[in-house]
């Protein structure tokens, strides 16, 4: 089960020649500035641009030398930037008009309309018209459309790049539901690091028109070489189980690969599946067990790698566990502390973590 | 006063519309869709009656139609002598005339709407003689209405065209104009009256119902 994509040509000012082979489950992000060829990327995938190159869904090949498969052809859902509803239908006849073309002709149905009505929350819009509806809804709308026309693929355009802050807290929930539930893999076009950490579970790093980097998140996040290891939000997301609590201090036990972290708040029974995302900035280096501090994480671990960001910052990585066997995390420190405590790679280290985000409950 | 002039301005206009709406509907598709390069010469060719005096296409067309054209040549297959004063004449005159009426507002509400309607049919697997019927037209079904509506009044006010193809005989060819003209040749001033007093009010209820009803399709969709 994977996709295989490989496209090149000359678009506008560049050339884009871009390869990668991402999973045949979860969401793979291709990430990368405005203007790096990724959304072109996408429209080849789905056949609406033609470059030379070939594209394969589990050995089924949809272009390769002069096989070109069209578009409605393709097993694919695809979510445009703005929802791009038809106009003269109403909601559901909108959500129906790809389920009518495929399970309506001998497909087999495995996405039907109650369950998308039900995740993304589409009940009370059924029978209006697209025109009245807010942009979130409306890319609700787009999204359930697609799925309603069961892919094997779903391709999404920056989905949310359209909207204004508001709408896009209200659909991001939807879409981390639909991560968990989801068999289909997904292609997820998108310049907004914070979206991407939210949900893909695959990276492809993008700039102008080439593959900088691919590979898991968690992989990528963690090298210090790439340039969202520059961004000054990076950092990195690890999943975690809830291990135990600290009733009396409304704490919770999370274990993550190597160590455990106590964070606020009640996350739910033992067992519950989280992620954390853990900035580089949250993140210092001690060389001794801290005594007589407030931070309350402090995880032993050893500096696996280092790389000078610019005058007065280092980005390290660490991999937790005394041994260094654990999950990396980035630490953003300044090059006096560094060279003060005489830090190097191998090193065992305590990494102190100041703040822990949790942002999604993987299934 | 006959009502067959009228009847027969009915005929031809209706008779007109649908064969405009039938020939129009792909060219004006393959006119808003279409990269070739020679394309704009085939809009400016549709585009020449709304310029050209109707003497002049008139002209042209009895060349065509009658006995040494190529229309003279098609009559003879069923042993007419030539296409000019006849019925079917002044319907393929009315055509070419009345085209650029059709054609223009079709073509601009397929352009309208652009590419991303149609990209977002094929992704729902909707072939593109698919999407054609069931996202381009009902989109543009205010061009198909103005294009109708245009095309039927303009033909049922032809005039110089009709005279010179069609010539003035009854049943046959002769119009409401120009039986209008006719009445007044002869000094029959009250139903002259009669019809031109008709025809204004025919206009005026076709724009105003036009108009009314795009302010309906407007706020139904789009």
């Amino acid at each position: 089960m994977s996709l295989s994509v490989h496209f090149h040509g000359t678009l506008g000012q560049f050339a884009l020649d871009v390869a990668f082979e991402a999973p045949g489950r979860g969401i793979t992000a291709l990430f990368g500035p405005s203007g790096c060829g990724k959304t072109s990327v996408l429209r080849c995938a789905a056949g609406l641009q033609r470059l030379n190159g070939c594209f394969a869904l589990d050995g089924d090949v949809w272009q390769e030398g002069r096989t070109f498969r069209p578009t409605h052809k393709r097993p694919i859902g695809y979510v445009f930037q703005e929802a791009s509803l038809f106009p003269h239908l109403s909601v559901r006849t909108n959500l129906l008009f790809g389920h009518r073309r495929t399970v309506g002709r001998g497909v087999p149905e495995h996405i039907r309309l109650d369950d998308v009505v039900d995740l993304l929350g589409l009940g009370h819009l059924l029978d209006r018209s697209p025109e009245h509806l807010s942009g979130g809804e409306r890319q609700r709308v787009g999204v359930g459309r697609a799925l309603l026309s069961q892919p094997r693929l779903l391709l999404m355009d920056e989905p949310l790049a359209a909207l204004d802050r508001f709408s896009k807290e209200e659909i991001l929930p939807y879409l981390e539901r639909l991560h968990g539930v989801l068999s289909v893999p997904v292609l997820y076009v998108s310049h907004d690091i914070a979206e991407v950490e939210r949900l893909a579970d695959h990276l492809v790093l993008l700039r102008q028109g080439r593959v900088v980097a691919a590979g898991p998140m968690q992989e990528l996040q963690a090298d210090p070489t790439l340039p969202i290891a520059r961004m000054p939000e990076a950092g990195v997301t690890l999943p975690a189980v809830v291990a135990g609590r600290e009733d009396a201090y409304g704490l919770t036990l999370l274990r993550l690969d190597g160590g455990h972290l106590l964070v606020p708040g009640d996350l739910g029974p033992q067992g519950t599946a989280r992620r954390a995302r853990i900035a580089a900035s949250d993140v210092s280096l001690a060389r001794n067990p801290p005594e007589g501090s407030t931070i309350l994480n402090a995880l032993p671990a050893r500096i696996v790698a280092a790389e000078r960001q610019d005058e007065v910052q280092m980005m390290a990585v660490v991999a937790l566990g005394e041994e260094g066997r654990g999950a990396r995390m980035l630490a953003r420190v300044t090059r006096k502390s560094w060279d003060a405590l005489g830090l190097s790679p191998g090193q065992p280290v305590y990494a102190q973590v100041k703040g822990v985000a949790l942002v999604q409950e993987t299934m | 006063m006959s009502w067959q002039p009228i009847i027969l301005t009915l005929e031809l206009a209706g008779l007109t519309t649908v064969i405009l709406l039938i020939v129009g509907t792909p060219l004006a598709w393959w006119l808003a869709r279409s990269g070739a390069w020679w394309k704009e010469a085939v809009a400016t060719v549709v585009a020449l009656p709304l310029v050209l005096p109707p003497t002049v296409l008139g002209f042209y067309l009895l060349m065509l139609l009658g006995p040494n054209g190529p229309g003279g040549w098609l009559a003879s297959l069923w042993g007419a002598r030539s296409m000019a004063f006849t019925f079917e004449g002044l319907v393929i005159g009315s055509v070419l005339y009345s085209m650029p009426f059709v054609v223009q507002p079709i073509r601009n509400a397929f352009e309208a709407f652009g590419d991303r309607p149609l990209e977002a049919a094929a992704t729902l697997r909707a072939s593109p003689l698919d999407t054609f019927f069931t996202v381009a037209v009902p989109l543009a079904r205010r061009g198909f209405l103005t294009g109708a509506v245009l095309g039927f009044a303009h033909t049922m006010g032809e005039f110089g065209v009709v005279l010179m193809i069609g010539g003035n005989i009854p049943g046959q060819t002769k119009v409401l104009s120009v039986a209008i003209y006719d009445y007044v040749e002869t000094l029959q001033w009250d139903e002259a009256h009669l019809l031109a007093g008709g025809m204004l009010v025919f206009s005026f209820t076709v724009i105003l119902t036009m108009m009314m009803l795009e302010k309906r399709i407007g706020r139904g969709g789009r």
